[in-house]
């Protein structure tokens, strides 16, 4: 057992949160989010020092690192500012459906060019009213000569206008695999692809967001991730790693929340004295740090243990469950510490809530998380 | 005991209903994405006598009681509680200030079109180092001959800058005449004193309709006799009457955390087969029943402490119960319909995107939670 951090792993966070601090401008974030605009420079630059995909393999533009190393510059960006952070965490979102069952080529063709910010990455698989279930899509691939024809509608696709590759999960039908699911990749520019932006929403509004009609979209056969029937498995998988992502983010929303509201304690005065000598801020801020550290050991725990042969989905499902609510509920406890101030657009914190409140949809969303622990502890009746 | 709502109560109630669901529901969405403020629609409801329900007839009001008026503030404010704020500030604070401390010729100025609804008042209390604090302003008034010369700024101040804006009441320190002794008066500022500025309108997370400015008073001068009340007792008739301004969050939040439950129910019973399987199983149901009854508590608890005041007895604890219950009822109500209507609730199109944003900020306004359980605590012993 051992807790402590590589000094490598410390380089990296350092690096990290010294690249938050420089480029993260305060004006400039307010001024991307009134507009709903993705930090379009700010992901290139952080992308040229390698901090996009650095758990790639070297051939694919990575460094080779582990998920805890992403964990950690994930952390620090979500930390400096939720709004920013997310968007570049979520920048390569789904590229490990390529990376984990990709062929070669796929990996070749597709993964340096996220690391260097060329392309973002888009995993579509959400569906209207479909609820915590992932069972089933209404989306299908029908097999047709050497490809697939595509029909249905995804909602919540991430980085839907920024270059790049989506990855779609959908029902494959007419085959010997029929109603299993499948995983194709599809460029952005294929005729039969429309995008419709998601507007206005209460956080995570630098990411660009969009629902996909797919009107008999033709896909090449060498676009198929792994094999047909397939889908379901991969799917499962990738999202169980974006939970550890998504517990990255909430950690550090979490954290960045509690920092400016610590900063703030220490400064306002009321009724003669700092706020933060007040018993019932001190005890506030106490409990907000306690829940962020059982939240980061959580969060690291699980990326430690990502890929491990004793490692079990189960820490991830934890994490982000843990993480999501911590970041809201310290986020929410932040902004009432700034009273009046915490509530107005100038000041970041306001932000910080809305943010927070969205790390929930990332990965699995809503509470599917405990369906799975429940399914792993209790197992069959 | 007899927990009936009156006729004329009930009729009010009604009248409040109908008008919310069918005027001021179909345009909130509106006022909160354009942050304008629905003059028509106030002026419809002045129409309908709403802002001087409790208020005698002599005086432009309807005669009513303090339990009628709050049963309208729960009302609009499950369509919008930006209403609910305009008519806590208006009638509850403002108007009962003028009623209750001010002289007959005030009355006859200022409260009779208030309370006929044709001018709105506001209450300018906060200051950037006096939040919590409210005792701890620096504005001043020094007496000048006839005239009141006032120096300062106030901020946060609701129902400012509009065209009907009558007066603003604001406390201010000054010496007493006597001994020279520092002394909290409170003073009537028209809108049109000399030396009175409306700065710019904040940028809220959300309530964006809600007229919010900065004010400044440079050399402001006002005749000697708008002082209101006993120039000895000005803190404290102001407070006075915020008791019955904590009901009226009471009230509020009741409404707005009603709408939330209201949206989580409509998603259910009219959703797709996704959404209705939610009602199959437990953790959704048990959620909503705990909703129910909090929303029941927190409805309880505003109607009791009017019907004390109506009864003209103490209500001092029983204001603060009902704000604080039903500020952190709806903060929690908020969140867990978000939850339910995970993903698509976080879009602007789904009302309880709103509702979230808007409310926390009842956990801070008119005393924030932390002021609410001091002065609970303090009663006690």
């Amino acid at each position: 057992m051992d807790f402590s951090l590589t000094k490598e792993q410390k380089d990296i966070q350092k690096a990290a949160r010294e690249f938050a601090r420089g480029e993260f401008d305060p004006d400039v974030a307010l001024g991307l989010e009134k507009e709903g605009q993705y930090p379009f420079e700010i992901w290139k630059r952080a992308c040229e020092l390698g901090f996009i995909g650095m758990h790639f393999p070297e051939r694919c533009g990575g460094q080779d690192l582990g998920l805890l190393e992403n964990v950690l510059v994930v952390e620090e960006f979500c930390r400096k500012h939720s709004g920013i952070g997310m968007a570049l965490g979520l920048s390569s979102y789904g590229s490990e459906m390529i990376l984990r069952f990709g062929n070669d080529d796929q990996r070749q063709r597709y993964l340096p060019s996220v690391t260097k910010g060329e392309h973002a990455s888009s995993l579509a698989y959400l569906e209207k009213d479909q609820g915590n279930d992932f069972t089933s899509f209404k989306t299908t691939a029908v097999k047709k000569g050497n490809g697939y024809l595509v029909n249905g509608k995804k909602s919540f696709v991430v980085n839907s206008t920024l270059p790049g590759p989506i990855i779609l999960v959908c029902q494959l039908t007419n085959t010997t695999s029929h109603g299993e699911k499948v995983a194709l990749i599809v460029e952005k520019d294929t005729g039969g692809l429309l995008s419709f932006p998601m507007g206005g929403r209460v956080g995570m509004r630098m990411v660009p967001l969009a629902s996909l009609t797919f009107n008999n979209l033709e896909v090449s056969h060498e676009s198929l991730i792994g094999d047909e029937g397939q889908g379901h498995f991969q799917l499962i998988n990738v999202l169980n790693e974006m939970n550890i992502e998504a517990a990255a983010i909430g950690t550090g929303v979490a954290q960045g929340a509690f920092d400016l509201a610590l900063e703030y304690a220490r400064q306002r005065e009321q009724f003669g004295q700092k706020i933060g000598s007040f018993e019932a801020i001190r005890d506030r801020l106490a409990d907000m740090d306690t829940r962020i550290e059982i939240a980061r050991l959580l969060t690291y725990k699980s990326a430690w243990s990502f890929g491990r042969n004793d490692g079990s989905p189960k820490v991830n499902y934890m994490a982000k469950m843990v993480s999501a609510d911590t970041a809201l509920e310290v986020a929410r406890d932040s902004l009432h510490i700034f009273g009046g101030y915490g509530y107005m657009v100038e000041n970041q914190i306001e932000q910080f809530y809305r943010d927070a409140s969205m790390v929930d949809i990332i990965g699995m969303p809503g509470q599917t998380e405990k369906s799975l622990i429940a399914d792993q502890i209790i197992g069959k009746i | 005991m007899d927990f009936h709502l009156g006729k004329k109560q009930k009729a009010i109630r009604d009248i409040s209903r109908k008008f919310a669901t069918e005027v001021v529901a179909p345009r909130a969405e509106d006022i909160e994405r354009t942050g304008e403020h629905p003059y028509e629609v106030v002026a419809q409801m002045a129409d309908l006598g709403m802002m001087g329900i409790p208020f005698p007839e002599k005086y432009g009001g309807g005669g009513g009681d303090w339990v009628s008026m709050h049963l309208c503030i729960e009302e609009l404010s499950r369509a919008d509680t930006l209403l609910g704020a305009i008519l806590d500030v208006t009638t509850s604070v403002v108007g009962q200030e003028l009623l209750i401390f001010g002289t007959e010729e005030q009355k006859q100025k200022w409260l009779i079109p208030i309370a006929q609804g044709k001018e709105l008042g506001a209450f300018g209390m906060t200051e950037p180092d006096a939040g919590s604090d409210a005792a701890a302003i620096k504005t001043t008034a020094v007496l000048k001959g006839e005239d009141w010369v006032i120096n300062g700024s106030k901020q946060f101040i609701t129902n400012t800058g509009l065209d009907n804006t009558s007066i603003v009441i604001i406390t201010a320190k000054t010496e007493r005449e006597s001994d020279g002794k520092t002394i909290i008066c409170t003073i009537l500022v028209p809108k049109d004193a000399p030396g009175f500025k409306v700065g710019q309108k904040y940028e809220k997370m959300a309530q964006r309709g809600t007229a919010t400015h900065e004010l400044f008073f440079d050399d402001c001068r006002v005749p000697r006799d708008f002082l209101l009340g006993d120039i000895n007792r000005g803190f404290a008739q102001h407070l006075a009457v915020l008791q019955t301004g904590r009901i009226s969050i009471g009230a509020l939040t009741t409404g707005l955390a009603q709408a939330c439950f209201d949206e989580a129910i409509a998603f259910i019973r009219q959703g797709s087969q996704g959404n209705q399987s939610l009602f199959t199983s437990q953790r959704v149901p048990f959620k909503l029943a705990d909703m129910a009854m909090r929303i029941e508590l927190s409805r309880t608890m505003y109607l009791k402490a009017a019907w004390l005041k109506d009864q003209g007895e103490s209500h001092t604890l029983e204001a603060h119960f009902a704000k604080l219950y039903g500020s952190e009822t709806a903060t929690r109500i908020a969140a867990e319909v978000l939850k339910i209507f995970s993903p698509y609730g976080y879009l602007d199109e789904y009302p309880i995107s709103r509702y979230f944003k808007q409310a926390k900020l009842f956990e801070i306004v008119e005393g924030t939670s932390e002021i609410q359980r001091l002065v609970i605590a303090r009663g006690l012993l």
